[in-house]
Parts: structure tokens; C-alpha cells; sequence
């Protein structure tokens, strides 16, 4: 078995202004595949909005700097993630197909494994 | 040399050719490991030249090499603690079955294990086809790379990429289930049709075909079939290779100037190609609806059993481009479609047909489009028109035999 994360990128302004349905919907969405997939999810969690991001950047003089924001603006944001066990790509894929997205998509990455 | 060692030599060469991907492909199963089990192939490989000339060709080469590469690997196995390896072993369902050393008496043919693997769609396009023609018809870097016109490094990169990710991002060595089967085999039949056509007109160069591609992807659709027989895509791609390859010998002149359909001496043309491909036209269409490459091969089939350009049945030609398009809502169908229509309803009629897609923006810097317009132009007798769509379309051209043949027919106007 291999861990990857599942990246949930979205656009957070569909997210945010979602019709009450449509948010509900959602939630369901995430609880439904929790409970379908309990034994290969490891963990989750979703993020707060992209306006409550902050970067850090070396800068050169040893310090940061600090700025507000994501590392870099795109128009669907990175909003949560799920960790998750599979015996190879093909099952972390029927997984992620199964992650409900409203605009959006998933990007599956393959956890490093130091030995 | 002796004509022994000749023929030695010869069926090593023929075993390249026709065993690499069932040698390799049966290797990787016990390796878990591509790069190791390419390098126990070649060591087959190179034990087949020195002892197939004194010991002569076994009966079943392809048995004899995966033994040989087997018992390589075996050994770099039991010792291979001492390798670190760099990347994760491969994952597969099934475990390997009890190996042992002196098992010559034939191995499950793997073949499409290693086509679906390379062609997984977690892979570039790009990368399918270098590892294809890498690890199943055993081309080097350097040849692959000479085949879609980059350097051996950017090729070599290429590859390496690949197989990382093949390994780090776990994708599975196995055929996929009944569900994602037909997805993979179209994208399979995609990378062969991309290796054929690159090579059937080089996108640039000196030369017009590429023979070595033409039959590299003639070798993989024949593959593809014997280990799909009832397949009807694969049949459909295999006839429209074998059609549209039988008019390769008069495509070019004695001088490798480029021959229109039109004036291609048909009696030089490969009946046995055509008529093998016809039958295989015939299985194709049975499918419902028809599959785009049974589709192009009908259109194939049309024009290679027709006696003569005059005689060509324009009207089943157009008919069966009408349902491709249907099927492929593609601009270079459209494209191809209103050349047809151009010569079953006249040049006046293709040109109408050709400005529909005026617009299309992927056909903006095609040069078929302003080639086509030139020849019914020229039809028409409008002359200057012509002479515009010519040089706009030599604009656009980078292989050598079609410049050629444009800059004639400007300058014939």
C-alpha cells in the first residue's frame, strides 16, 4: 500500500456563494465519501479562504518577508486535502473521482517515501 | 563469414524486431524494475550474437532470450541486496509465479501488460509514445529521439521522466479491468495511429516517409490484434495502416518528388496490403456505430480498390466522411471532407465547402487547407487566387518533398 494526497482545488468565490443546496450538497458530498472509503482515508481536512493565506519569502538577507496571500494566485485554490492509502495510482484515482468538486478538479500526488 | 554465422547474426536481428516486447515485457514482471530489466534484455541480446552462430537459432528465439534475461536478473536479484535501487519496485496484482532456472518452456505473453502501462493516462502523450516505442519495439534513445525530431538528451530526459513517474507515482504494471479497458486501447490505437502518421508524412526533413515508424506501427497494430482478436477498433486501425501504406513505393518519384493520388501508378501498389486491409475494413465496420479508424479505413479502402482516380466512387468517399465527421467532429475531417466534396460535385462546390472552415482556428497554419484551395482555384482558372494560396501553403510546409512539390506547381500556373 502507498499514501497519496488529494488535493481539492476549487474556485473558493463558487464555493463561497454556493446556493444553500448546492453547499449542502457538498457537505453530504464529503461525508458520503468519508464514510464510503473509512479504511483507505487517513486523513483530511479543509482550508480556510485563500484571503487568509499568508506567504513567506526568504529574502535574500537571511529574514523573511511576509506577505498576505497564497503562494501563488490561481483561480481555483488549493481548499483541503485528503490523505489517503492505495495499493497504486488506479485506486487513488477511483478515490479521488469520488471527492465532490462544484467548478474545479483533484491533483493526486504520490507521498514520498524516505528509506 | 560463414552462411551460418550469417544467418545467425540475421535471426538475432529478426528477434529484435519481433521478441523485445515480449522479452522485455515477461523481464519487467520478475524485476518489478524497467531499467534493470532492459539492461538483462540487451545482455540477452548480446549472448544471442556470440552463441547463436556455434550453438545455432533455437526453435523459439523469443523463449530463449526471456530465459537468458531471466536468469540474468535472477542473479542480479540474489545478489541485489548489495544494489540500492533508485526507484520503487513496480506494483503488480499478482505475484510473480515460482521462477526458476530452467524454465524455457514458455512464458505468458505480457505484451499488453507493458502497451497499458506505458500508455496509462497519468503519462504525457509525448511520454507514451518514447516509452511505446522504447520498451515495446526495443528502439534506442537516440532513434526515438531522431523520430520526433528532438535532441538525444531532451529524449533521454523524456524517458527518464516516464519511467520516475511510472514508478514513484505507482502506476500499476497490469491490464486494466473490463471497465477501463476500451479508454486504454483507445489511447494505445492513438499512440500507434500518432507513430504512423508521423511517419507516414515526416513533419520535416529531407525524406517524405519515415519507413522505419510506418513499420514499427504496421508491427504494433499487428500486436495489438493478435492479443485482441476481436477487437474492431484495432482492426480498423491495422486496415487503415495496411491501405494507406500499400501506395507508399509510388507516393514519391524516382527523383523522391511527391506523387499525387491522382497520378500514382496504381498497378505498383501493394495488393496484398490492400487486400488484407479490406477484409480487415470489412470486420471493422461491423461494429456499431463504426470506430473512426474503420471509418478511415473505408475511405482508404475506396481509393485503393479503385482502378483509376477517375473511377474513384466520390460519391461513397464524401458519404463516409459525412458519418466520420459525425463521429469525429474534427476540422481536419471537415478539411479532408470538403476536398471530397470537391471532386465528387466539382472545384466550385469544394470551395464552398473549404470556405466554411476559413474561420476554424486550428486550421489557421495548416498547409493543406491553402494547398487545397490552390488546386481547385487552379481548376477554376483563377489563376492569381491560386498563386496566393500556393505560396501561403509553401509558407506553412517544413518537409522537404512537399515544398518541392508546391513551388512546382506554383510555378507551373
Amino acid at each position: 500500500m502507498s499514501q497519496f494526497l488529494i488535493l481539492i482545488y476549487d474556485d473558493e468565490n463558487a464555493w463561497m456563494n454556493a446556493a444553500p443546496d448546492v453547499s449542502e450538497q457538498l457537505m453530504q458530498g464529503h461525508m458520503k465519501f468519508g464514510e464510503n472509503n473509512a479504511a483507505a482515508v487517513q486523513g483530511g481536512n479543509a482550508l480556510q479562504s485563500v484571503t487568509t493565506a499568508t506567504t513567506l519569502r526568504p529574502d535574500g538577507a537571511g529574514g523573511f518577508s511576509v506577505t498576505d496571500g497564497p503562494f501563488a494566485e490561481t483561480k481555483e485554490a488549493l481548499g483541503g486535502y485528503y490523505l489517503v492509502e492505495a495499493a497504486d495510482l488506479d485506486e487513488a484515482i477511483a478515490l479521488a473521482k469520488q471527492v465532490p468538486v462544484i467548478k474545479g478538479g483533484l491533483e493526486v500526488r504520490p507521498i514520498m517515501v524516505f528509506s | 563469414m560463414t552462411d551460418d554465422s550469417s544467418e545467425a547474426l540475421q535471426a538475432v536481428v529478426q528477434a529484435h524486431r519481433r521478441e523485445w516486447g515480449y522479452v522485455l515485457a515477461a523481464t519487467v514482471r520478475l524485476t518489478r524494475d524497467i531499467d534493470l530489466a532492459e539492461e538483462c534484455v540487451q545482455e540477452a541480446y548480446a549472448r544471442a550474437l556470440t552463441s547463436w552462430p556455434n550453438d545455432g537459432v533455437p526453435t523459439n528465439p523469443g523463449a530463449w532470450l526471456t530465459t537468458v534475461a531471466r536468469r540474468a536478473a535472477l542473479d542480479v536479484l540474489r545478489r541485489g541486496t548489495l544494489l540500492r535501487r533508485k526507484l520503487p519496485l513496480l506494483v503488480q496484482d499478482e505475484p510473480e509465479p515460482p521462477a526458476s532456472d530452467d524454465d524455457d518452456a514458455g512464458y505468458p505473453d505480457d505484451r499488453l501488460r507493458l502497451i497499458c502501462t506505458c500508455c496509462h493516462p497519468a503519462l504525457s502523450r509525448e511520454a507514451q509514445v518514447a516509452l511505446t516505442l522504447r520498451l515495446l519495439c526495443g528502439l534506442s534513445t537516440a532513434e526515438v529521439a531522431r523520430a520526433f525530431l528532438v535532441s538525444e538528451s531532451t529524449m533521454a530526459a523524456r524517458i527518464t521522466r516516464a519511467k520516475k513517474k511510472i514508478s514513484a507515482a505507482r502506476i500499476p504494471y497490469r491490464v486494466p479491468p473490463p471497465a477501463e479497458l476500451p479508454e486504454r486501447i483507445d489511447a494505445v490505437l492513438d499512440v500507434i495511429h500518432l507513430v504512423f502518421t508521423t511517419g507516414h508524412t515526416a513533419p520535416a526533413g529531407a525524406d517524405l516517409v519515415r519507413r522505419d515508424l510506418v513499420e514499427r506501427a504496421r508491427d504494433l497494430a499487428a500486436m495489438l490484434q493478435t492479443l485482441l482478436p476481436d477487437n474492431t477498433d484495432i482492426a480498423g486501425l491495422r486496415a487503415l495502416i495496411l491501405l494507406t501504406d500499400a501506395r507508399r513505393a509510388t507516393r514519391t518519384g524516382a527523383d523522391g518528388q511527391l506523387v499525387l493520388l491522382a497520378d500514382q501508378d496504381r498497378s505498383q501498389w501493394d495488393s496484398p496490403a490492400i487486400s488484407e486491409g479490406a477484409e480487415l475494413v470489412r470486420v471493422a465496420l461491423r461494429s456499431r456505430p463504426p470506430g473512426r479508424f474503420a471509418l478511415q479505413a473505408a475511405i482508404a479502402a475506396v481509393h485503393a480498390e479503385a482502378p483509376s482516380w477517375d473511377a474513384t466512387d466520390w460519391g461513397e468517399i464524401v458519404a463516409l466522411y459525412d458519418l466520420l465527421v459525425q463521429i469525429w467532429p474534427s476540422p481536419v475531417v471537415a478539411l479532408n471532407r470538403a476536398a471530397a466534396v470537391g471532386f465528387a460535385c466539382g472545384a466550385e462546390a469544394g470551395l464552398a465547402a473549404l470556405a466554411a472552415l476559413a474561420d476554424e482556428p486550428q486550421l489557421a497554419g495548416y498547409a493543406y487547407l491553402s494547398a487545397t484551395r490552390a488546386e481547385f482555384l487552379t481548376r477554376l482558372g483563377r489563376t492569381s487566387e491560386a498563386r496566393l494560396a500556393f505560396e501561403e501553403a509553401l509558407l506553412l510546409t517544413e518537409n522537404d518533398v512537399e515544398r518541392t512539390f508546391l513551388a512546382q506547381r506554383l510555378a507551373a500556373l
